[in-house]
């Protein structure tokens, strides 16, 4: 079977619903020139954003989740799989009319609000520009007041004021709350956070976490929450994916996932996070070293760090199967003999 | 109890600006004692790293040590001339920067790296050179074939484990960490605080831990101080402070982190942000985004009171401490 028959067949089982859903989603990196090697940044993945939903991503460094919210964000184009939004497949957008209202849908709010935003400009104009673009029907006036509006909803109030404020005169959490703003000022559906909270301080973080939650509830918007902070994505996600080298090895409703991990790197990572309220885990021996993703070949790529490999783990990738319903893990070992054929 | 290692002693650094000197760090003192282990936490701007600059004589202009003394084995540091402090440092004590790949010269070898520094100290016989660089990559965990390794053939944790090992050659009584896993994944940063937790135990040196995440110490740290806006907050026990903390700021930050574990609660984190470090807020600094704030918070400044084994910089702490006198 091809891959991409492969892919449509796995894709129609999935719920009807779905704003926007990744299938089979695989993006390689060619790297080393002559002798050229292939990264596999992000190998096989499928996710499901729903209305109404966040689900966060959760992984260390170069696991590849900011490759998966690039790829929704069409600034890489899949090497194979395909992404559908609203039933309709990416790879039908190809108009830059069709590809802007496609980003003002589904916009992304980056890490960094130090360098995200020009430090030449002032908010207003920041605003004013995407409004431009995203929605040129808006006369100026009209363009003002919905600036003034997305500012005031994500807690930039008086947002009048805001509009003639410069960068440098904001905290780091309110240049974050600038990036929401900028996102929501073009309707969205769907937004992607990648580590919109990593960079600020912990006592501002929970204000942007709490703010991602209520524009979830009030406006009925999705995030995808991108981030390696498994205990904020508790906090937030109802739905929790964790991705490890490229592959996703676990998802499930968050609680379900944190509670009853299947995959043993989702062990790992759910031992290793600092909490002064839980036991310390002396015992571990992981040093977390990163994985081999150029050239990863066939086999479980955690499996140099699994405590629970077994001989299968070296010859055969390990492919999503449910542990429970809606609970799926991709391991030989924990999810294996449980698992129905496929 | 022995002496104290390293007494700071009311040291205050300004950095100039058009708007008149930004006092970064401002009257801030404790002691270490020999073996203990410190965390300084505190958000981004509090002056945590300028502190730790200003202990180890490593402050550069613009930034200038206004006053305040560090006392490190009996000898002041701030009045010893650059010559003397070279000799010192490293010795007696070292620091593990924040980021490796800057503080490791990339284009040499982490041997000869090892190597500099020993024979800056005197060290000139090459096996023993040889040898103690083995030995301290062993320490941390390293195959002594990374000797020959340039930076950039390591990984992140492994570059820190080398910068902790290169810390660790000539044995000195003291290592200052400035944030030495915040670049790090949960899983190598949890490894990293183990293994320096263990070797601070076998081998006995003092540690001096600045990090922005307070649950990251928690396990770690014997005493903790919490700075905000250029002073010490609150300072005591580590376990004490987790437990029950004394200062408003210290339980705003502990309820802004959520847990894995137990049951989800809605967090409020702390409102407004961290104030200018050119026009502070008069009185109480973190008055202005206190739950808490009373008339007086606004007007005069709140000492650290001492009360029990905890020192708070609250006015709500006063009362105790002088039942407690």
């Amino acid at each position: 079977m091809s891959a991409a028959r492969e892919g449509e067949s796995r894709g129609n089982r999935n719920q009807a619903g779905a704003l926007l859903e990744a299938v089979a989603l695989t993006r390689h990196f060619r790297i080393g020139g002559l002798f050229g090697r292939t990264l596999h940044a992000v190998d096989d993945v499928d996710l499901t954003l729903n209305a109404r939903e966040i689900v966060a991503l959760v992984g260390e460094s170069g696991s590849g989740k900011s490759t998966v919210a690039r790829l929704f964000a069409m600034v890489f184009r899949p090497t194979a799989g395909d992404i559908r939004f609203r039933g309709r497949s990416l790879r039908e957008i190809r108009s830059r009319r069709d590809i802007l209202a496609y980003r003002g849908q589904v916009p992304m709010v980056f890490q960094d609000p130090f360098s995200s935003l020009n430090p030449v400009h002032t908010i207003g104009y920041a605003l004013d520009r995407g409004l431009k673009l995203h929605r040129p029907s808006l006369s100026r006036a009209e363009r003002e007041a919905e600036a003034i509006r997305v500012l005031d909803s994500v807690g930039l109030s008086p947002g009048r004021r805001m509009l003639e404020r410069y960068p440098h005169e904001l905290s780091g959490g309110q240049r974050q709350r600038v990036g929401f703003a900028r996102a929501l000022s073009c309707h969205p559906k769907v937004v992607l956070a990648d580590e919109p909270v990593s960079m600020l301080d912990v006592s501002i973080r929970i204000g942007l976490l709490n703010l991602m939650a209520q524009l979830c509830e009030s406006e009925g918007l999705s995030f995808l929450y991108i981030t390696h902070d498994i205990a904020s994505a508790r906090y937030v996600a109802h739905r929790v994916v964790v991705m490890y080298a490229g592959q996703v090895v676990e998802s499930g409703p968050t609680e379900e996932v944190l509670h009853r991990p299947v995959h043993p790197y989702t062990r790992l990572l759910l031992s290793a996070v600092p909490d002064p309220r839980a036991e310390l885990n002396i015992a571990a021996t992981d040093l977390g070293e990163p994985p081999r993703v150029v050239e990863p070949g066939e086999g479980c790529r955690f499996r140099w760090r699994c405590p629970l490999a077994i001989s299968i783990c070296a010859v055969v990738t390990p492919r999503l199967r449910p542990a429970s319903p809606g609970h799926d893990g991709a391991c030989h070992v924990t999810v294996g003999q449980a698992a129905p054929a496929a | 109890m022995a002496d104290p290692i390293l007494e700071v002693r009311d040291i205050r650094v300004e950095y100039p600006t058009p708007e008149g000197p930004a006092r970064a760090v401002d009257r801030v003192s404790f002691a270490i004692h020999p073996g203990e282990f410190l965390g300084i936490v505190g958000e981004s701007g509090c002056g945590k790293s300028t502190l730790l600059f200003a202990i180890t004589q490593l402050l550069t202009p613009p930034a200038r040590l206004a006053g305040g003394a560090v006392v490190f084995k009996g000898q002041n540091l701030v009045q010893l001339a650059e010559g003397a402090l070279r000799t010192v440092r490293w010795r007696d004590y070292s620091v593990v920067m924040q980021s490796a790949m800057n503080a490791l010269n990339p284009v040499k070898t982490v041997a000869a790296q090892y190597a500099d520094a020993m024979r800056a100290h005197g060290y000139a016989d090459r096996a023993a050179i040889r040898a103690r660089s083995r030995e301290v990559l062993s320490l941390v965990g390293i195959d002594s074939v990374h000797l020959n390794s340039f930076p950039h053939q390591l990984s992140g944790g492994m570059r820190q484990r080398v910068m902790i090992a290169m810390a660790l050659l000539l044995s000195p009584e003291l290592i200052v960490m400035d944030e030495p896993t915040s670049a790090l994944d949960v899983v190598a940063q949890r490894s990293l605080m183990v293994q320096i937790k263990a070797l601070q135990r076998s081998l006995g040196f003092a540690v001096i831990f600045v990090t922005h995440d307070m649950s990251l110490v928690g396990h770690f740290s014997d005493r903790l101080a919490v700075m905000y806006a250029g002073v010490i907050v609150e300072i005591g026990p580590t376990r004490r402070i987790f437990d029950s903390p004394g200062h408003p700021y210290t339980q705003g930050l502990l309820e802004s982190f959520p847990s894995v574990y137990g049951p989800k609660i809605p967090l409020k984190g702390i409102p407004g942000a961290p104030p200018n470090m050119v026009m502070l807020p008069t009185g109480c600094r973190f008055h202005p985004r206190c739950a808490k704030v009373m008339e007086r918070c606004s007007i005069d400044p709140p000492e650290l009171y001492e009360a029990e084994d905890l020192s708070v910089r609250c006015f709500l702490r006063e009362a105790a401490h002088v039942r407690c006198a």
